[in-house]
């Protein structure tokens, strides 16, 4: 069977009765079939017309997971999402920015979606719907490893929320690849900071991408920051000790020891550059 | 209100939208990719296929004004939207015809296959911003990957599209060689008229699908064959090595000739075929070859050279002993004792990748049986050489095979093989239908030949005073599982090793070594690019140990007219590579001077690096026949039949040849009719590689004129000096004051069909190399030296190169602009040689894992055209199409050198390999190459 509801109700009602496959950009959808045609179930949500908005509500600000990257640059966002924006620009190409969705980002879960690590620094939260209602639950938990998530059949990924706190974050996102466009990363980080009253580190997040089966936030390294001066050389907080979270893996990309390297400096850089020229 | 759909996936549904500007229903499975439909339901070719998975772009059209690439669109998805296509842009004047005039004048087309991607995308950026910045151009083509400019006209064209003039002034008789002048071919491919492989297949025609081996090494067995076709409805015919009429083998080289259409009983490689179906394209397409009755025993595969050297390795080829395809060799002088007379030596062990061709066109074509004859339309570099292939492969005589070459989305060596041609010719044959084949660009990858791997050991010495003394030189070439072009590389690389530089005392051994791998085959350069990253190398060592200018001491050993080669040529006129390194000096020197002061101020993580290498190339043939034959005719309407076989790969060589042949008649380029490569229509102009084309087919059209204008003048009883005037009236002749005019109307026409002919061959003359390769390999050879500035990040061992001046004596630059489209084209497949470029057997075949440079990858390239001219090439004209993919990436190694002190032996020099030497050099520590610079 092949769907394109105009809702989510529909969708989601759909989807109750038959387990199917989930189609929006395809992205992802069109380069998985390979040579073959399509088979199968398919729930094509790209005109659910619900699940397309940016809205600023009291606690979060929703991203609709059938936002596109270029509707997402487009959008007029305060700067905590300045690394998210950065990293959409990053994603493929104009062309692939222009279908591929927020949610299909995060659903097909690839160790190198460049939209995971900026979210994870906005803690973001995702909502998924089903027919029996929908449920939240942090990004973090969401994306179990590679090409999984917690998504259960039956469910949707509707919406990412980004907690109103850390909307004025300063943050940075750095992707480092092979060569300028349409590339994947070789490790990409993704830091935001909050800071308080006396110029100090209050929040941080950190994450890296690329580096083990899913991106992977840097907690000891983000409780280091705090209390930090959040100014230059904040950078040199970091050690090796705290990518060693990171489990990166030898591909065709790059070794293990290079992303290890990598990630230490790009981490580095990453918060220097939140903190560049009292930016914090 | 979109529109909404409830249907069984398989089922047909009736998408209604518009189509550059037209509303059209298609019925249509709704999964079914955009690409499709434009492409089979609604004839719009012009949109290219080249990777169905969003990696190169070529397929982009807009979505309401929003470009996407419809390879990844869902059918279903368009209902109601907006489509443009290229055929649709005409549409948005006057800024798409500027657009396509600034792509034309600026020679930002070449292959084409990528420019309709190229001008949807910069149309929606134009539209949108009439006069953007170089970065926003980059942003906006960065998803469309091409493979033959270099990306840097491209810019060009889209940055100055509203302010260009339309170059309109008449070209007059006898100036055409050394202009500008625009593609013969270029409108075609401006606005998607152009037809590439996949473009003409007639409707009704079968399919066929290779049925390939999934691992390096197997052995295999059949099922029931009759009943597997007896219970796939859809399925016409299968075909194994037993429905072969003639040979089961075929190869670019005859008497290395070893490839099978179908393996029998065991597979050498990854991807060779072992059977095919044939049936409609939707039985085909949908065909789970899971299905297919085979089973398949994996045997231990020879994967590296290492293995298949080694004593006790089985042997690939079991007349081919040690693994070892063949070998070559070039001596002269004594190098022990050139090496123990050194004052410095420097040596290594250097180390390249497999490289993919990554042309934006996949394989593609079809076949038809016309009686007794076969006729096979498809992608080509060499027409000829498939005919001979295919008619040993049918068992029918050559007369009985046609080939009909498309216009071609790139080859660059790797369309000089067989891919699609045995399939289609073998299946249209048996079942006297078209059948069409039509490689993904995962087969493409696959099973096409690559650049060989090499490894490459080599000393070099060199006096106090810096004159080179010694080269000993020996360089394994994988070839993988089957010959291909591994002789050519073999016997090409020695005579080439020492550089284009007197070194007296010379060993240079090579060996191309059997493995499990695709065949290794042509790849722009044989072998010629992998040397220079070792010897440009060493000789940059020597200079450093010296305390020598880099750039000085390749003037100091510079070839000229009189001193002999590795091979004992003395080169006489036409030696213009000192000229190709003193045209850099000005700006090398002050390039160094800016990059040292850089560093000197750099405190962060940056450092800038410049690097110089220098290159020879021999075009045509080594000391083998490859002759070109042209013929020129003229009609009775006055109009001029150029049967020009060279096939245009997109280099130019239609129009190139064309600028020869008018200039040699005196007549002006409208007055010119082409014909191609067509076997039926155009003599052999044997194949475009080797940087043949300009050079011999180009002297041929030359001598083809001599002899029409020679028919022409006997006719008219004039002199050898009269003029011939080509004018609307006809052609009138002005001899000793006296004019006349023929009437051409009223002659008698040859048996070519032309009232008068001239057609000519010209065979490179050479000599046979000696045993220890002494001799005249060459002709004549083109001559070149890049100079590279680079930036490079030491903590992340990331390069970024800023500019690359390229220098290169083409003898004459026949046409400037296609002249400077090959150069800077092959300094890009340089830079992606020397920095991202590596294909690993069986993992990532597709192109976001094999990585080609993008936009955002070419810095400019300021081209340097030194016209030293040749004595025997047409109008004094070198090739350029290999050579200027030489120097690149010895250069860029030789600035990452520069700039930190490391030297990258092993190439593609990726961050993370730069940065491992940076740590295991120095601790992390950088010192700059050259602390005087």
């Amino acid at each position: 069977m092949y769907l394109r509801p105009a809702t989510l109700a529909q969708a989601v009602q759909w989807l109750s009765e038959s387990p199917a496959q989930i189609l929006a950009g395809g992205t992802d959808f069109f380069p998985a079939l390979g040579e073959a045609p399509a088979r199968g179930p398919v729930l094509d949500v790209s005109a659910i017309r619900e699940i397309k908005n940016i809205s600023i509500e009291a606690e979060f600000i929703r991203i609709g997971g059938g936002v596109t990257w270029t509707e997402l640059i487009a959008a007029t966002l305060p700067r905590g999402f300045d690394a998210l924006k950065c990293a959409a620009r990053e994603v493929g190409s104009v062309q692939i920015q222009n279908r591929a969705t927020v949610a299909g980002n995060l659903c097909n879960a690839s160790p190198a979606a460049d939209g995971v690590p900026p979210l994870l620094a906005l803690d973001a939260v995702v909502e998924l719907a089903s027919a029996e209602g929908s449920r939240r639950m942090a990004l973090e938990d969401f994306i179990l490893g590679n090409r999984k998530t917690a998504r259960r059949r039956g469910e949707i990924l509707a919406g990412v929320l980004i907690p109103r706190r850390w909307q004025d974050a300063s943050s940075s996102f750095l992707k480092l690849g092979a060569r300028r466009y349409l590339v994947i990363s070789i490790v990409m980080t993704a830091v935001s900071i909050l800071q308080d009253a006396a110029g100090r580190v209050a929040d941080a997040r950190v994450a890296v991408g690329s580096c083990s089966a899913k991106a992977l936030r840097l907690h000891t390294l983000e409780r280091v920051l705090i209390g930090r001066p959040a100014q230059p050389g904040l950078g040199s907080a970091v050690s090796a000790e705290h990518v060693a979270v990171l489990s990166p893996i030898d591909d065709v990309r790059s070794t293990a020891a290079y992303r290890d390297d990598a990630s230490l400096t790009l981490v580095r850089r990453a918060i220097e550059d939140c903190v560049r020229d009292g930016r914090a | 209100m979109t529109q909404t759909f409830t249907i069984p996936a398989e089922a047909q549904v009736s998408v209604a939208f518009r189509v550059n500007g037209r509303g059209v229903a298609v019925r249509t499975s709704p999964l079914r990719r955009l690409s499709r439909v434009l492409r089979e339901d609604l004839g719009l070719t012009g949109t290219k296929v080249g990777c169905d998975a969003g990696d190169c772009g070529a397929c982009t059209v807009l979505v309401n004004g929003e470009p996407a690439c419809s390879c990844l669109i869902a059918a279903a998805q368009v209902a109601d939207c907006e489509i443009t296509t290229v055929e649709g842009l005409a549409t948005r004047a006057p800024l798409f015809g500027a657009l396509q005039e600034s792509f034309l004048s600026h020679g930002a087309a070449q292959c084409g296959a990528c420019t309709p991607g190229m001008l949807v995308a910069a149309t929606a950026l134009l539209e949108r911003n009439s006069s953007p910045t170089e970065t926003q151009v980059m942003d906006a083509l960065g998803g469309v990957l091409c493979r033959c400019t270099g990306y840097r006209k491209i810019i060009a064209a889209v940055l100055e599209a509203r302010s260009i003039a339309p170059c309109v002034s008449p070209i007059l008789a006898g100036t055409a060689v050394g202009q500008r002048l625009t593609r013969i071919d270029g409108p075609g491919k401006v606005n998607g008229a152009e037809l590439f492989g996949a473009d003409e297949i007639p409707a009704g025609a079968l399919a066929v699908r290779a049925i390939r081996s999934p691992h390096h090494r197997a052995r295999f067995q059949f099922g029931d064959l009759p009943s597997f076709l007896a219970s796939h409805a859809g399925i016409d015919a299968v075909f194994t090595a037993k429905d072969i009429p003639g040979k089961n083998c075929y190869g670019v080289i005859p008497p290395f000739a070893d490839q099978p259409v179908f393996a029998e009983g065991e597979t050498r490689h990854r991807g060779e075929a072992v059977a095919a179906i044939v049936g409609a394209p939707e039985f085909v397409e949908a065909f789970d070859e899971t299905d297919f009755p085979i089973t398949w025993e994996k045997l231990p595969p020879l994967l590296t050279m290492d293995a298949a050297l080694a004593p006790d390795a089985p042997l690939i080829h079991a007349s081919r002993e040690g693994n070892i395809l063949v070998r070559g060799r070039v001596l002269r002088g004594d190098v022990g004792r050139g090496l123990r007379e050194s004052a410095v030596t420097a040596e290594g062990e250097f180390e390249t990748g497999f490289i993919e061709h990554a042309y934006i066109e996949p394989e593609a074509g079809f076949a038809r049986r016309v009686e007794d004859q076969i006729e096979v339309q498809a992608c080509t570099q060499s027409p000829y050489m498939d005919r001979a292939d295919l008619a040993k492969i049918l068992g029918i005589p050559l007369e009985s095979v046609r080939i009909i070459p498309t216009a071609v989305g790139g080859g660059f060596g790797a369309k000089l093989d067989l891919s699609v041609q045995p399939f289609v010719a073998l299946a249209a044959w048996h079942l006297r239908k078209p059948v069409s084949m039509v490689y993904s660009r995962h087969e493409s990858i696959m099973c096409t030949t690559k650049r060989h791997p090499a490894r490459i050991r080599g000393r070099a010495g060199a006096t106090r005073e810096g004159k080179l003394l010694a080269l000993d030189f020996a360089a394994d070439f994988n070839t993988g599982a089957y010959s291909s072009w591994g002789p050519t590389v073999a016997a090409r690389v020695p005579v080439h090793a020492s550089g284009p530089y007197y070194v007296p005392h010379y060993r240079a051994l090579t060996r191309a070594v059997h493995t499990n791998i695709v065949p290794a085959g042509a790849f722009r350069g044989f072998g010629v690019p992998q040397m220079a990253v070792a010897q440009e190398q060493l000789y940059d060592e020597l200079a450093a140990q010296l305390g020598i200018d880099p750039l000085e001491f390749r003037i100091i050993n510079a070839l000229d007219d009189a001193t002999p080669t590795v091979t004992g040529q003395i080169l006489g006129e036409g030696t213009g590579i000192r000229a190709c390194f003193e045209s850099l000096r000005a700006k090398w020197q002050a390039a160094r001077a800016d990059a040292a002061a850089f560093n000197a101020n750099s405190n962060g993580p940056l450092r800038r690096g410049v690097g110089v290498a220098g290159m020879w190339y021999g075009c045509g043939n080594t000391s083998l026949s490859n002759p070109s034959t042209v013929r020129v005719g003229i009609k009775r309407d006055g109009r001029i039949s150029l049967h020009q076989g060279a096939v245009d790969i997109g280099q130019g060589s239609n129009t190139i040849i064309t600028q020869i042949c008018a200039d040699a008649l005196d007549a002006p380029m409208d007055r010119f009719d082409l014909l191609s490569g067509d076997t039926k229509i155009s003599p052999d102009c044997g194949k475009t590689s080797a940087s043949r084309q300009t050079f011999v087919t180009g002297r041929a059209a030359h001598m083809a004129a001599t002899e029409l204008r020679r028919a022409i003048l006997r006719h008219a009883n004039a002199r050898e000096a009269a003029r011939i005037r080509f004018d609307a009236g006809g052609i009138t002749i002005d001899d000793c004051g006296k004019s006349r005019t023929l009437s051409l109307a009223g002659l008698p026409l040859d048996a070519h069909g032309y009232v008068f002919t001239g057609e000519a061959t010209f065979d490179p003359p050479t000599s046979p190399l000696d045993e220890n390769g002494q001799g005249i390999p060459y002709a004549v050879f083109g001559f070149g030296a890049h100079m590279a500035e680079i930036e490079l990040d030491v903590e992340l061992g990331a390069v970024r190169v800023l500019r690359i001046v390229a220098a290169h004596d083409v003898g004459r630059a026949i046409n400037p602009t296609l002249v400077e489209g090959q150069i800077e084209g092959g300094a890009a497949q340089g830079l992606g040689l020397a920095l991202m470029e590596e294909f690993s057997p069986g993992k990532g075949e597709n192109l976001h894992d094999y990585l080609i440079p993008t936009i955002g990858d070419m810095p400019p390239v300021d081209v340097i055209l030194i016209e030293d001219p040749s004595p025997v090439g047409p109008f004094g004209a070198k090739g350029v199409g290999e050579q200027s993919t030489i120097p690149t990436a010895p250069a860029i190694l030789n600035a990452i050198y520069h700039a930190a002190g490391v030297r990258i032996r092993k190439v593609p020099a990726t961050p993370d390999r730069i940065r491992a030497a940076i740590l295991a050099a120095c601790g992390g520590k950088v010192s700059p190459g050259d602390a005087r610079a």
